[in-house]
């Protein structure tokens, strides 16, 4: 179902008879209320801080509908066989027990005028901030011979839980020597390594379990994040395994058959056995009903992550037009507390302190042999600038990989910890 | 033509550096008697020198942190080892002073040398027993670093620990409030000095992990205060 604002308008005697829904309001009442459409990255972590830094003095209400968040990041290693689904699943419990009224729900629509965010079950919710940190929806088209109803027989996987499952699923049960191929999605995308990570992992797993298996990437782009890095180690460790097509060589030409399971790349047709497409992406959809998006992405003000369409909405993670930092769980973590800071500022009249933001982004190439990159950054009038940055090198020892993945644990056991209070 | 011009300053530069080095990192034999009141008990070096409590010490200059066999280091001296620290004049000037502003949690329990004349006078005594540089005049320490030691007025900074909170969010992404240990060390409940030195040498890389010279790096020195005086009373 899709719900735009001119529709909603005209279902407001419907939304106003559920106000009183107790559920929604009793915590709200008489305080500034913030709403955060999106428990990820971005929303739970800006729920969470501007539940505990307020003390109570804010209502912070957190719309998602799912109860058990699978995260994104990591999900890689799953597929690689180095986590358990088990260990990227995190419950909404220490939210809750932080003071956040959670609602599992889906966001269907937004009333800017009289500042009400519609439920799918039927109610609504009013703000006097709304948070929006909706993820990632797919262009439609984006590929062609692909779109949703393919999914199952072409997996995405680029969002967590059931689509990672399916994929692992599919490639387990893939026959010895056969295809795993990729679609590559264009810039900008959610998680820049991701998709070589997941060539990675992948390439791991059939190297121990399917060794004649081949990889075929069709990737829109010329080049892409920590190339050298990852060529370095798919010759280093899945040497003769992995082909990756290019821009320059017709990667961008594709087109799939999820019936008959081919690629096409340039013209080329390729019987395939499992087929990975990572359409082009755009903000979640729910901006797009907000109508803060400009083309496919939410462009935002980077002192605060709000809206440059509406003051009152701020729009985070992978959804936002920001500027310089990579859409990533770790960017939109940094930019979920920048705007918890501003938000709880400008309801309470708390102290703002100026904009700093950061991220890194770990990858696995193969056992023990971690590597990232990462920058600072800092809000600009016009846009989030970076300000410094590093990458791994090439042809570091083994014991800085090692070194590197376990700090990678490190890292998502406090980002989760940071974003579920867990 | 101009690099073989170059080369002979270079040479003739390097002439003057040579001659020089002795009275720049202080005396070997008062170096001597620092090692044997300071470090001896745990430390041998020279001649026969064996692992005891402490790795043997021949040869220290360009090695690796927490590599020599048979030595039982702490985690995060072996960490900082993985993560590049190889010691050398500056570095190892650094970790006299005060150990836990280079490592953290090392398990040389030394409280550090406070006069830098003694410290120059060790590492000039240590250096006998690395690599001769009058005889490799490239090898360490000819190169000696900048003067490292922090300002006195920068660790006086009174910081403040609202603003130190909201910086905080941002360590907070990996280093877990809890003070958990895994892969990214703990860093709640850190005393403020340690916290305020260790900052001061990732910015200025003598700590090399490349995420902390980055974030320590566009740190200011009032923003150091407010994070220190933040996390040292996080339980």
């Amino acid at each position: 179902m899709t719900l735009n604002r001119r529709i909603f308008l005209g279902t407001g005697a419907a939304a106003a008879a559920t106000l009183a829904a107790p559920a929604v309001f009793a915590a709200g009442h008489g305080k500034p209320r913030v709403v955060v459409v999106g428990g990820g990255a971005g929303g739970a972590t800006a729920a969470r801080y501007i539940a505990k830094d307020s003390k109570g003095e804010i209502a912070v209400t957190l719309i998602e509908p799912t109860r058990q968040y699978y995260t994104c990041f990591f999900s890689n290693l799953y597929l690689g066989g180095f986590k358990e689904m088990d260990d990227l699943g995190h419950s909404y419990g220490g939210l809750a027990a932080g003071g956040v009224n959670v609602v599992h729900d889906y966001a269907v629509g937004v009333d800017r005028d009289t500042k009400m965010v519609a439920l799918a079950s039927g109610g609504s919710v009013p703000y006097d901030k709304l948070i929006l940190s909706p993820g990632i929806d797919f262009v439609d088209g984006a590929v062609e011979g692909w779109d949703l109803s393919a999914q199952n027989a072409m997996p995405h996987a680029y969002k967590g839980g059931s689509q990672t499952e399916l994929l692992k699923a599919q490639l387990m049960a893939m026959p010895e020597g056969g295809t795993f191929a990729m679609v590559a999605p264009p810039n900008p995308y959610r998680c820049p390594p991701g998709p070589y990570e997941r060539i990675s992992m992948v390439a791991h797993y059939l190297k121990a379990n399917n060794p004649t298996a081949k990889i075929l990437v069709a990737d829109p782009k010329e080049k892409f994040s920590k190339q050298s890095l990852f060529q370095e180690g798919w010759s280093n460790h899945y040497s003769g395994m992995i082909d990756w097509i290019g821009s320059d060589f017709g990667g961008g030409n594709v087109v799939v058959d999820p019936d008959a399971m081919t690629l096409s790349i340039d013209g080329e047709v390729t019987s395939v056995d499992v087929c990975n497409v990572i359409p082009a992406m755009k903000a979640g959809h729910i901006a797009e009903l907000a109508g803060v998006t400009e083309g496919n992405w939410a462009p935002v003000n980077a002192a605060d992550m709000s809206s440059k369409a509406d003051a009152d909405i701020y729009v985070l993670g992978d959804s936002a037009q920001q500027g310089d930092m990579p859409k990533s769980g770790f960017s939109a973590n940094s930019q979920a507390k920048v705007c918890a800071n501003a938000v709880r500022g400008a309801l309470t009249g708390s102290k703002v302190f100026p904009a700093k933001f950061s991220n890194t982004c770990w990858s696995l190439i193969d056992t023990n042999d971690g590597v990232k990159v990462g920058a600072t950054y800092e809000a600009t009038p016009e846009k989030i600038a970076k300000v410094d940055g590093f990458i791994s090198a090439t042809g570091e020892t083994a014991e800085l990989r090692k070194t590197t993945y376990e700090e990678s644990e490190g890292w998502y056991a406090g980002i989760t910890a940071d974003m579920f209070g867990a | 033509m101009g690099s073989l011009a170059k080369s002979v300053v270079t040479l003739a530069a390097l002439a003057v550096a040579g001659a020089g080095w002795a009275s720049e990192i202080g005396d070997p034999e008062k170096g001597a008697a620092v090692f044997k009141k300071n470090c001896s008990a745990c430390h041998d070096v020279g001649k026969d020198a064996r692992n005891r409590v402490g790795p043997q010490l021949n040869g220290i200059y360009g090695r690796t942190a927490g590599v020599v066999t048979g030595v039982t280091y702490s985690p995060s001296m072996i960490r900082m080892g993985n993560d590049g620290l190889i010691w050398t004049a500056e570095t190892l000037d650094a970790y006299l002073e005060n150990p836990r502003a280079l490592v953290s949690k090392t398990r040389m329990s030394f409280r550090g040398l406070d006069d830098p004349q003694k410290r120059d006078d060790l590492l000039a005594y240590l250096r006998v027993y690395s690599d001769n540089p009058a005889n490799i005049p490239e090898a360490e320490p000819t190169a000696r670093g900048t003067d490292h030691d922090l300002d006195p007025a920068i660790l006086a900074i009174q910081g403040d620990p609202e603003y130190g909170e909201y910086l905080a969010s941002e360590c907070q992404t990996c280093h877990q409030a809890s003070g958990a240990n895994d892969g990214i060390p703990g860093i709640s409940g850190w005393p403020d000095e340690d916290f305020v030195v260790a900052m001061h040498a990732y910015k200025r890389k003598l700590r090399p992990h490349p995420v902390m010279q980055m974030m320590a790096g566009r740190l200011s020195d009032e923003e150091i205060a407010a994070l220190a005086a933040y996390f040292k009373d996080l339980e």
